[in-house]
């Protein structure tokens, strides 16, 4: 793995940056940061099915995160070692994996029962207690690219004591995380500290302090507010060196990437995607937003200004695609009333929802890649700070307009 | 031809049924009638328009779904009244009301409304159903407003009795219809009486049309059907059991669920060229069925797959003059058994049906 910054914001810490893979042999892919990774679910992107993914923008596209714990319900490390790592298993020798203990839909960290052996997660096969040397037996079998170590994740309104205990326990992981590597993916070491500053600077430093090559700062979007974040980010991006890549869990929401991206962060999850999309919501927010005039009008469609809901009875005859110029599969082949059909459709026979959830992922999965690019043309340009503030702007309006 | 209930093969988009080779779909009347309903589709520009599939669609006459989901459907010489689900009232639908909302819904083929009865009743009922069903198809015929553009395809009815079905076929043919259906079969009969009515009905059909016989659709159902003269078939077999983990391979069925699956590195069928049998192994699907939404998204593309497949090598084998052979071949592929079983039920009604045909 390489990665290499290219250009700074303004008088910020946003920045773009290039990351290559080219451990697995066939492997030479270059992806531009701030970037999205698309999450997965036991290795492919939810409900887009591999025929499909080639219909997504390349490169962007081509970084999928996942979670070795999805794999224990069903596989042993030995199957996924005998087929030959997980870009075997799933077919998808030209894209890189990057791997994370957790993911933040089925396999969430359980502070509760975690202890100074491991982490503990809830899982959909039950609460299962990791130790690094399991962790690291799945990260040998798999050969991700590149993976987090094992952190203990906290809450953030646990005790001093607790939240100390997990910057502790999430060191040493990482220490053993690095003596177990035998495979050739880089390594991300895990931050945490929950919303104390003392604690996050702490961690930082020490990580920082080890042979990583990224980092992955975990423990947010656990109970710490908006402002609070800022602050952490911060502290803890100060005492990271500039050349090597962080990634992030827990920040979704447009204005948490914008957030995020304002504090130096590389590489985020798309769970925000997933979650709209099981809603029933399409993004359709203009992306050309830096070039428009402010002059959008909040429309009466359900919608908010960055996203609309399929299930809105006014989409029920609407024949136009969910984005008029938007060249991704589905606005090029559906229109709202069938994806509409088949929302309404699903909900009344309650049955195990599927194909509905296919089309509006995928323009969605695209909506946000373009809007991860539009991030980067606007740090280039050393526009980032107006276009992060258009935006946040823009919904503010429409909550001004609406209440 | 894959059913589509909604408008939609569960789980597989309108591309990827195209690159599997569909042909035509079916879609369900009663369902899409209650959603999005006959009229909206009709609005938007018809079905086909609203689902984005080029290819050909059928609709059928959504008799069945009324008797099969709906306890309280009685049918009398009007239509057929149930239930409406959506606030309980007793509802009719007629032969032309069938037709008007087939019309509506476009598809390329219709389906006329008939009078559906279990193949395993007996007595006066089978043939009350039956003439019932001669009678209704003048009603179709009359109520069709598009002959030019959508084909009304005729249902064979008359239970497992071969006078009855004798009189429907010539009734039906009398009315020179672009197609004919063979229907009321794949409803718990044994197979030697299913064989002996389709090898009947495909004997007495015009050559020059087509012959679909409704509900069928497991792979070896259609071997047999095809060497009895029949063309079309529908099941929702491929898709469903995909749901339910189990994948259709030469050999038979593999059951992804079994623990077996968990180490087993292989295909889920060596010899197929699909996407999923290129890409995956089954120890990976074994890890993925009945859990997640792809497990069954995968299956169902190689079930489809598979099942076009056979499709597609009959209609070549047949082509080639090699027909009988063929199925041989492909069955012995893994296991004899197939073939013995096919064999054993294959030979006697095609011997019993004297078809013209099929010189044995």
């Amino acid at each position: 793995m390489k990665f290499a910054v290219s250009a700074w914001s303004k008088n910020g810490r946003a920045r773009v940056g290039s990351l290559q893979l080219g451990s697995y042999p066939h492997l030479s892919i270059e992806i531009e940061t701030p970037a999205l990774l698309l999450t997965t679910r036991k290795g492919l992107p939810v409900f887009i099915s591999p025929d499909l993914l080639p219909s997504l923008p390349s490169p962007d596209s081509h970084l999928l995160q996942f979670s070795p714990l999805h794999f224990m319900e069903g596989l042993s490390t030995k199957t996924i070692s005998n087929i030959g790592g997980l870009h075997q298993m799933l077919g998808l020798q030209e894209y890189g994996l990057a791997a994370v203990p957790r993911d933040s839909i089925v396999c969430l960290p359980e502070h509760e029962s975690s202890n100074k052996m491991g982490a503990s997660f809830e899982t959909p096969s039950g609460r299962r207690l990791i130790k690094p040397v399991e962790y690291m037996e799945m990260i040998s079998s798999m050969k991700p690219n590149l993976y987090s170590t094992l952190a203990d994740e906290v809450p953030a309104w646990v005790s001093e004591k607790r939240n100390k205990a997990s910057v502790d326990r999430t060191v040493r992981w990482l220490d053993d995380c690095i003596k177990l590597s035998t495979t050739g993916g880089a390594v991300f070491g895990s931050i945490v500290g929950g919303s104390s500053v003392e604690e996050r600077q702490r961690c930082a430093q020490e990580v920082a302090r080890r042979n990583v090559s990224g980092y992955w700062i975990g423990g947010f979007g656990f109970g710490e507010s908006m402002d609070e974040r800022s602050a952490i980010l911060n502290v803890v991006m100060d005492n990271l060196p500039e050349e090597k890549p962080r990634q992030i869990c827990g920040l979704g929401l447009p204005e948490e990437v914008l957030q995020g991206v304002a504090a130096g962060i590389d590489l985020f999850d798309s769970t925000y995607i997933y979650h709209l999309t099981l809603g029933g919501f399409a993004l359709t927010f203009p992306l050309d937003r830096i070039k428009s005039s402010s002059d959008s009008q909040p429309s009466d469609k359900g919608s908010d200004n960055t996203k609309i809901n399929l299930k809105a009875t006014v989409y029920r005859k609407d024949t136009s695609p969910v984005v008029d110029c938007c060249n991704c599969y589905t606005c090029l082949n559906h229109s709202k009333a069938y994806i509409n059909h088949l929302l309404n459709v699903h909900e009344m026979l309650a049955q195990i929802l599927l194909e509905m959830y296919v089309y509006a992922l995928i323009h969605n999965t695209h909506h946000y890649l373009a809007f991860f690019s539009s991030i980067r043309e606007a740090i280039r340009d050393g526009k980032f700070e107006q276009f992060r503030q258009k935006f946040i702007d823009s919904r503010r309006d429409h909550l001004f307009v609406t209440s | 031809m894959p059913v589509g209930t909604q408008g939609t093969i569960k789980g597989l988009t309108t591309s990827q049924l195209e690159e599997i080779g569909c042909q035509i779909i079916l879609g369900n009347t009663y369902h899409l009638a209650l959603r999005p309903t006959s009229e909206l589709i009709d609005q938007l520009g018809g079905l086909h328009k609203f689902m984005n599939w080029p290819r050909a669609l059928l609709t059928d006459s959504g008799g069945f779904q009324m008797v099969s989901l709906l306890h309280l459907a009685d049918i009398t010489e009007k239509g057929v009244t149930f239930q409406s689900p959506v606030d309980g009232k007793p509802m009719l639908l007629t032969p032309e009301e069938s037709i008007q909302i087939q019309n509506r819904i476009g598809a390329d083929i219709i389906m006329a409304l008939d009078d559906v009865v279990k193949t395993t009743i007996t007595g006066p009922r089978i043939e009350e159903a039956m003439y019932r069903t001669l009678r209704w198809i003048d009603r179709c015929i009359a109520a069709h407003k598009r002959p030019n553009e959508q084909n009304l395809f005729g249902i064979v009815q008359g239970g497992l009795d071969p006078v009855l079905r004798d009189i429907c076929v010539k009734g039906l043919v009398d009315r020179n219809l672009p197609g004919y259906a063979i229907g009321g079969l794949a409803g718990g009969e044994d197979k030697d009486s299913f064989w002996r009515v389709v090898a009947q009905c495909t004997a007495a059909l015009p050559e020059d049309k087509p012959r679909y016989v409704m509900g069928v659709g497991y792979p070896l159902d259609i071997v047999v059907c095809s060497a009895l003269g029949a063309d079309m078939y529908d099941c929702v077999y491929p898709t469903r059991t995909a749901r339910f983990g189990t994948a259709l391979i030469p050999e038979g069925v593999l059951k992804l669920k079994h623990q077996a699956m968990a180490d087993d590195t292989r295909p889920v069928d060596p010899s197929c060229e699909c996407m999923v049998c290129k890409n995956y192994t089954r120890a990976y699907i074994h890890c993925l069925v009945t859990k997640d939404a792809m497990g069954s998204q995968l299956l169902s593309y190689h079930n489809l797959y598979y099942m076009m497949k056979l499709s597609r090598d009959l209609h070549s084998s047949i082509i080639q003059g090699r027909f009988p052979d063929s199925p041989k071949a492909m069955f012995l592929n893994g296991s004899a058994t197939r073939w013995r079983l096919l064999e054993s039920i294959f030979l006697p009604a095609v011997l019993h049906s004297r078809h013209p045909k099929i010189g044995l």
